[in-house]
């Protein structure tokens, strides 16, 4: 059948889209690799012969760095395009099932990968540390938390099903790029791994990236509660009911709000706030795999195979 | 102000008044600290801490069976937990505690700092400080044209922020929005848990199985309900009145047998068709992600399960027919448990009823696997069969106690005043004949659904706050606070030509995320050759 058909394809780019991404994280390491040699040259050696020795190194991890790049958009694109066709193999809106969620919500952080690195190229070296947690996260998406193509429940069959979730996914793929960039920042300050640690941008530079996702992030996974609430209120009859899963999108919430009343508040607006921050993340996290997998609740027909 | 320490009358030998002062001094430092935004970060700390053991423990208010199972399992920790509030974590008094004091907090911290803004939106942009250089934006650049039009070419540059000016200086600034949006943020919080707590003390929901194929229900007292939630402030006395008839129902399933579709046909009718008598019913199609919306109360469909049909024909001719639901034990076979209990008719002595109570229990499968012992093996209506032992005896209806319809009392299987007087496998149409005649017959089976009714006042508050909290926070967090100014310095050249030295700086006031790439736009702009 047809349907079938899509559905093979759209599991095969998706293994091809890993692929892709692991390529270029190899590239990334490959480039952050390159670049020490550099500048371990540069420490050590010092005097005139500095240069001599800078410039061929450069170029190379701006080489390797380019085509990680270049790599991660092409995984980007299969993708989405693997995304797309999962929809049409099943005929409805492709977030039904802990296997689709995790695609959608590792895209949406690509994608913001791509975009913050359009606005300040500096930050490339960090291309490595954002992609290894989305490389994690498909791998396990691809094989612990599979499911096939296929209709969902009649709870899930709803408008708001599209645009709470959608936006979840959204904001949660948002997310992960401040909760990478804040723990690289605590490396950074922490002053440990100082030859590692040196490749990347500077404390400075992380903090912002971190603060500006974190505050498109915050907001548009406010309104996904919100929406969540609406259908809820749809479907359950009641539009809040502690359900664990909404419980611990509230706990995400209030961390969220704690990160920027720390941002605001003196004596925490570095590393306290930056822990804030990851806190927040992993509490997402927890939310999408412990929630959905270990405590069972009114969302738990995440369509785990089993 | 009351702030100022108040300085006591010279001479005055009053002994109380240290001791007032101290009180007000203690009762100042607290408020204080408990409105600062250190205090803020705690409690909402807290706030998460407190509301994690609602997800990680089984709560009473989502399932008692799962708090039953966590006695039995760790017996040594769950009565501690129990007293102290850890299976009703929402409504424990620590949970309240730790939010009300952040909303105290919240109403302290953001009330002042309303009136704040309020005067602040009146006030002047502040005067331009002496050293521009010391800001974090500065520049300086030379305009080919003499301070007048210079001043003009800044003015026009600088529509839309608040400015004031004098001969030779600018100062403005934008984004009081960011506040604004702030302040409306925090208060729509305030609103939004007043419309929760309303929703909590005036509303209620109940839960209702109707059987399909005409079954009614009517919004009239909490005993028409099978569960029954109420508000604090609920009695059941005022609910909103309203019938519901519900005419069919269907399911679609998968080959799977995953449930596809759940819909009722239903028809209701509304306080104002009943006051006027109004005897037709307004058809609906009620399904999930579909609720009945009526004024004040809603109506959803909740769950299905099916009752079977069952007649006997009692020895002397009488017949008699029942159906009652049967509990649905697996939801993705849909097979289901119960009981069909009889009273022989026209037996009045309570000596014999108690030896000709008739009770069919058992299990009804919608898909038998068929077999001597039967299971469902699909959700929907294919094979129907009932695997049923007939009890006779004393079903102890008499002893004034309730009793589950889906059960018999055990106590009277085991004491021997309810024995089984056949066991069989019944598909629609069987009957089978007891050892006195009496002819039991399996007719068929009808579906039942599970409607809850809610009635929540405050919802509509809570959705108009959020909305505004929503705005709120967009507007605070993409709005930056930011000032600008410029200072004029007019110069002749040698060459006798007017120009003026233009001195401009920069400051965001509220966070560390940039103002940078605006800054440089409005120098480049300002400083632009042409023109
Ligand atoms: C239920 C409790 C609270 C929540 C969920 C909350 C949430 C937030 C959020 C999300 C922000 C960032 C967005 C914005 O700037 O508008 C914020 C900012 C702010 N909050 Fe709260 N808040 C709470 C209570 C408080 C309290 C009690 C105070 C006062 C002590 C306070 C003072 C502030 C201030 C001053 C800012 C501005 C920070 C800045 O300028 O960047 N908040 N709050």
């Amino acid at each position: 059948m047809v349907l079938t058909d899509l559905a093979l394809y759209s599991d095969r780019l998706y293994m091809a889209a890993v692929a892709v991404y692991v390529l270029a994280m190899v590239l990334h390491g490959v480039e952050y690799a390159a670049e020490r040699a550099s500048k371990q040259v540069l420490v050590g050696a010092g005097g005139p012969d500095v240069e001599v020795e800078e410039a061929p190194a450069r170029p190379r991890s701006e080489r390797y760095g380019r085509m990680a790049v270049s790599l991660t958009v092409l995984g980007v694109g299969l993708h989405l395009v693997s995304i797309v066709l999962r929809g049409l193999a099943a005929e409805r809106w492709p977030l039904g099932n802990m296997y689709e969620f995790t695609s959608a919500i590792t895209l949406a952080a690509m994608v913001t990968w791509i975009v913050m690195l359009r606005r300040t190229p500096s930050m490339r070296p960090v291309g490595m540390f954002v992609l290894f947690p989305v490389v994690v996260l498909l791998f396990l998406g691809g094989t612990v938390l599979y499911a096939p193509a296929q209709p969902v429940m009649p709870a899930l069959q709803s408008y708001w099903l599209v645009i709470h979730v959608t936006t979840i996914s959204i904001a949660s793929g948002l997310l992960l790029v401040p909760g990478v960039a804040s723990l690289l920042f605590l490396l950074r300050r922490s002053g440990k791994l100082p030859e590692f640690a040196a490749k990347l941008p500077s404390a400075d530079v992380l903090d912002r990236l971190a603060y500006r996702v974190t505050i498109i992030g915050f907001p548009l996974y406010t309104f996904a509660v919100i929406a969540g609430a609406i259908w809820a209120e749809a479907a359950w009859g009641r539009f809040w009911g502690w359900d664990p899963k909404e419980t611990v999108a509230f706990v995400a919430w209030v961390v969220y709000a704690a990160y920027l009343h720390a941002r605001a508040t003196a004596g925490w607006r570095a590393e306290r706030a930056a822990w804030i921050n990851v806190l927040g993340f992993a509490v997402m996290i927890f939310n999408l795999f412990f929630i959905n997998m270990v405590v069972a609740g009114l969302h738990s027909y995440a369509g785990l195979p089993g | 102000m009351a702030t100022q320490t108040p300085t006591r009358p010279h001479g005055s030998p009053d002994s109380r008044a240290p001791r007032a002062r101290l009180a007000w001094v203690v009762l100042r430092n607290a408020w204080r600290s408990l409105t600062s935004m250190r205090t803020a970060l705690i409690l909402l700390f807290l706030l998460a801490v407190a509301a994690l053991p609602g997800a990680l423990l089984p709560q009473r208010s989502l399932n008692q069976t799962l708090v039953d199972s966590y006695f039995t399992q760790y017996p040594w920790l769950a009565p501690t937990l129990d007293r102290l509030g850890f299976f009703d974590v929402f409504a424990s008094p620590w949970f309240a505690a730790i939010y009300l004091l952040l909303m105290i907090s919240l109403v302290g911290c953001v009330l002042p700092r309303a009136w704040e803004h309020l005067k602040g939106l009146r006030q002047r942009p502040v005067a331009v400080p002496t050293n521009l250089a010391r800001l974090p934006h500065h520049d300086e650049f030379t305009l080919d044209m003499d301070a007048d039009e210079a001043a003009t070419r800044i003015r026009t540059r600088l529509k839309g922020w608040r400015r004031t000016e004098t001969a030779t200086t600018f100062s403005a600034e934008k984004g009081y929005l960011r506040e604004a949006g702030n302040l409306v943020f925090h208060l729509s919080l305030i609103g939004l848990l007043l419309g929760f707590a309303a929703g909590k003390l005036y509303g209620y929901e109940g839960q209702v199985i109707v059987q399909a194929g005409g079954g009614q229900f009517c919004n009239t007292g909490i005993l028409g309900y099978d569960s029954f939630r109420a508000g604090l402030r609920v009695d059941g006395t005022n609910l909103d009145p309203f019938c519901v008839k519900v005419d069919s129902f269907t399911a679609d399933y998968l080959a799977n047998g995953q449930a596809q579709s759940f819909d009722a046909a239903i028809g209701y009718q509304t306080r104002a068709d009943l006051d006027a008598g109004v005897t037709t019913w307004r058809p609906f199609p009620l399904a999930v992600n579909n609720p009945l919306r009526l004024d004040g109360s809603r109506v959803y469909l909740q769950g299905n399960g099916y009752a079977p049909r069952f007649t006997v024909t009692f020895p002397d001719g009488q017949k008699r027919t029942g159906q009652t639901q049967w509990n649905t034990v697996d939801p993705t076979t849909m097979l289901a448990q119960g009981t069909q209990k009889f009273a022989r008719p026209g037996v009045t002595d309570e000596a014999q009823r108690k030896l000709t109570g008739l009770a069919i229990t058992g299990i009804f499968a919608p898909t038998s696997s068929g077999g001597k012992v039967i299971t469902s093996v699909f959700p929907d209506l294919r094979d129907p069969e009932v695997a049923v032992d007939v009890l006779r005896g004393d079903l102890g209806l008499d002893d004034g106690r309730g009793q589950s319809i889906f059960q018999v009392d055990q106590s009277k299987i085991d004491s021997g005043a309810l024995k089984r007087v056949a066991r069989v496998n019944l598909v629609p149409g069987q009957s089978t004949t007891l050892d006195d005649g009496t002819v039991v017959t399996f007719d068929g089976v009808q579906r039942w659904v599970n409607l809850q009714v809610s009635h929540d006042p405050g919802q509509d508050y809570v959705l108009a706050f959020a909305i505004l909290l929503l705005l709120g926070l967009f507007s605070s967090l993409t709005i930056r606070r930011r000032r600008f100014w410029a200072r004029l310095t007019p110069i002749t050249g040698d060459d006798g030509v007017k120009r003026t030295v233009v001195e401009i700086g920069g400051l965001a006031r509220t966070d560390r995320a940039g103002y940078g790439e605006e800054f440089d736009r409005l120098r480049a702009d300002l400083a632009k050759k042409d023109d």
